[in-house]
């Protein structure tokens, strides 16, 4: 008979009360796991850029384009690899709950810039050749049923007409940190179409995406490239790709600081739970941590049965709140893919979940500990009977 | 101060008492004084106590309430400390013992039995008794050995297997008495040991103690306010106001 039988039994005297503890941890638990998951997803678009790639924009707002004839002069800036462009196009499926992000992009220069977007041979060359054809990720390809060949009409928000497009490919993600739900097109066709239907805005980009050679340069090529485009009419700003998604995520940042605020103070509320149900456990066997020690067992014992106690109790919490925080965020993952396109329970997460797990275990023990292990023996009998 | 030549008790039915005069003495208690603090009061509650008890002897501690003879049994246990004067027991001076030395020494030298039989709950009885015997060298299979005989010495092999809430209160003191004697201990002290009990379990648990002590020539030290039970002792101490009253049953 060992110390962790004894703890193992002591944990359910009191099932109903050991139960709703383990819920409210399980609870805790499964909460802040969700709630840093949603942290992660808002930045999974930073955490996935690219050191080696930039982004050009004009310099007086992201709404504003850049002609396209500045792409040669790109290409002329010392450590400039590769140019691409493209343009937002805001093309809504059928109706608007239907979201799914859409790019007009130069198909070559982009698939050779993004690697981890994952197309078979046969369908990057087909969409290559075929100028209406479209690559879209594998997500909103199930989501709304599409196979390789099918027709999609998007209507233009932003480029007005109803726009249509042949599925050529369909991508997946090199690793789970890459978006599946995004859907490309040709370049070309959105401008040779604005040629006929608003030729003022032919032969202009919403961004040039551009290869570096060195990261560690990245400073100095979007220097270079802002310098060459200085006192033009469109002036640029270049930035990392980095960057450009924090300026994103910077935009809705407070609400970001309240969501990991709230995570840290559901564990704080949950430790005061847990230490409660502790302190009344501990206090209930005072008596019999007063026999213990009469019997000869030292204070190492009576810490072990109060620590073992409650990091089991806490440990069992969090390792079913860590269980159920995967299908809970698979399920949320179904219902807002299209908002939150990467939305997947990260190992940090988990390592985050156990390390508040064991706190609240050992922060709860530790005022009942000092209390059973420092009871004088004959104050101790005295609660008995 | 002893005294072989009690009259008839429960105990004569496991033989005569032993003759102390010869025996040495076990545990020696020289000008104890003990007091408790109350805020800026201080209560005396045992004043210059002196006494010996020799090995094999069974001696009575009586007294009204408040008299001071739980706290004369916990500072000889060792389960709390004297204010001044000494307590030497099988040859020990205990008084001189740190907290940790004091655990050490009451784990094979105390046998302890409560009131309210103290058991823990949730182990069995074969556990509970099992307890003392997790602070030995012994194997595990030294340690059952040794729990069944001690449950066997109480009667209760049978229920080695029960929890104390399906024991009676008398079931449960001979568990506790088991767990008390199963280390083999210099001295036994308990502590009202049928205060909780009907008087056929009382009886019981009285004519279990005689048995340890006229058969296994044990040393008892017990508390009690239970002149029935007192008369099982051979020599009876009583204590009123904190100051020892020599006599004999």
């Amino acid at each position: 008979m060992g110390i962790l039988k004894l703890f193992l039994r002591n944990a359910f005297r009191h099932k109903l009360r050991t139960g709703l503890t383990i819920l409210g941890i399980t609870i805790a638990i499964l909460a802040f796991g969700m709630l840093r998951t949603m942290v992660n997803a808002w930045y999974a678009g930073v955490e996935a850029s690219s050191a080696n790639r930039l982004v050009i924009r004009n310099a007086i707002s992201l709404v504003f384009p850049l002609p396209l004839a500045y792409k040669d002069r790109i290409r002329q800036v010392s450590g400039v690899t590769l140019v691409s462009w493209g343009n937002w196009f805001g093309g809504v499926y059928i109706e608007e709950k239907n979201f799914f992000p859409n790019f007009a992009v130069e198909p070559r220069s982009f698939l050779a810039l993004y690697p981890e977007y994952l197309i078979p041979d046969l369908q990057r060359a087909t969409f290559l050749s075929d100028r209406k054809g479209a690559v879209v990720g594998r997500k909103t390809a199930e989501r709304f049923g599409w196979k390789v060949g099918d027709t999609v009409t998007l209507k233009g928000t932003i480029f007005p007409g109803n726009w249509e497009f042949t599925i050529r490919g369909i991508y997946r993600g090199k690793d789970r940190s890459v978006d599946e739900t995004q859907f490309f097109f040709h370049w070309e066709y959105l401008d040779e179409t604005m040629k006929k239907t608003a030729p003022r805005r032919a032969g202009q980009v919403g961004y040039y995406m551009i290869g570096i050679a060195n990261p560690n340069l990245a400073g100095e090529v979007s220097a270079a490239v802002d310098a060459t485009f200085k006192n033009s009419l469109a002036e640029t700003l270049t930035e990392t790709e980095k960057a450009f998604q924090m300026g994103f995520v910077s935009m809705t940042e407070a609400i970001l600081i309240a969501i990991q605020l709230v995570s840290v103070v559901i564990i704080v509320i949950i430790m005061a739970v847990v230490a409660n149900t502790m302190a009344m456990t501990a206090r209930e066997r005072i008596g019999e941590y007063a026999v213990f020690k009469t019997l000869g067992f030292g204070g190492w014992f009576i810490a072990g049965l109060v620590f073992g106690e409650s990091l089991f109790i806490s440990l069992l919490g969090t390792a079913v709140g860590i269980g159920l925080t995967f299908p809970a965020a698979e399920a949320f993952a179904d219902y807002l893919g299209a908002y939150f396109p990467i939305f997947f329970v990260e190992t940090e997460t988990i390592l985050m979940g156990l390390a508040a797990g064991a706190l609240v275990g050992v922060v709860a023990a530790l005022f009942p500990t000092w209390r059973a292990v420092n009871i004088r023996i004959a104050d101790g009998l005295r609660r008995i009977g | 101060m002893s005294d072989p030549t009690s009259p008839t008790s429960i105990c004569d039915e496991h033989g005569p008492a032993p003759a102390l005069e010869h025996q040495p003495v076990i545990v020696a208690v020289r000008n104890v004084s003990k007091s408790y603090r109350r805020g800026s009061h201080v209560i005396p509650v045992l004043r210059e106590i002196e006494f010996d008890i020799r090995e094999g002897e069974f001696l009575a501690l009586m007294g009204p309430s408040g008299s001071g003879k739980s706290t004369l049994l916990n500072l000889i246990a060792g389960i709390d400390k004297a204010d001044s004067g000494s307590i030497v027991v099988g040859g020990v001076d205990i008084t001189a013992l740190d907290e940790t030395e004091l655990a050490r020494w009451r784990a094979t030298h105390v046998g302890f039995i409560f009131q309210f039989y103290n058991l823990i709950p949730v182990l069995t009885a074969f556990e509970n008794v099992e307890l003392p015997l997790q602070l030995t060298g012994l194997t595990r299979a030294q340690r059952r050995e040794h729990v069944e005989t001690a449950l066997r010495v109480v009667n209760l092999a049978h229920r080695m297997d029960h929890y104390p809430s399906q024991l009676s209160g008398g079931e449960q003191q001979r568990v506790a008495i088991a767990r008390a004697v199963v280390t083999d201990p210099t001295i036994l002290v308990a502590d009202e040991p049928t205060g909780d009990l009907d008087r056929a379990s009382a009886r019981e648990i009285m004519a279990l103690m005689c048995r340890l002590s006229r058969e296994s020539g044990k040393t008892i030290i017990m508390v009690t306010h239970d002149p029935k039970a007192a008369e099982a002792a051979q020599v009876i101490l009583r204590l009123d106001k904190g100051v020892l009253n020599h006599g004999h049953p």
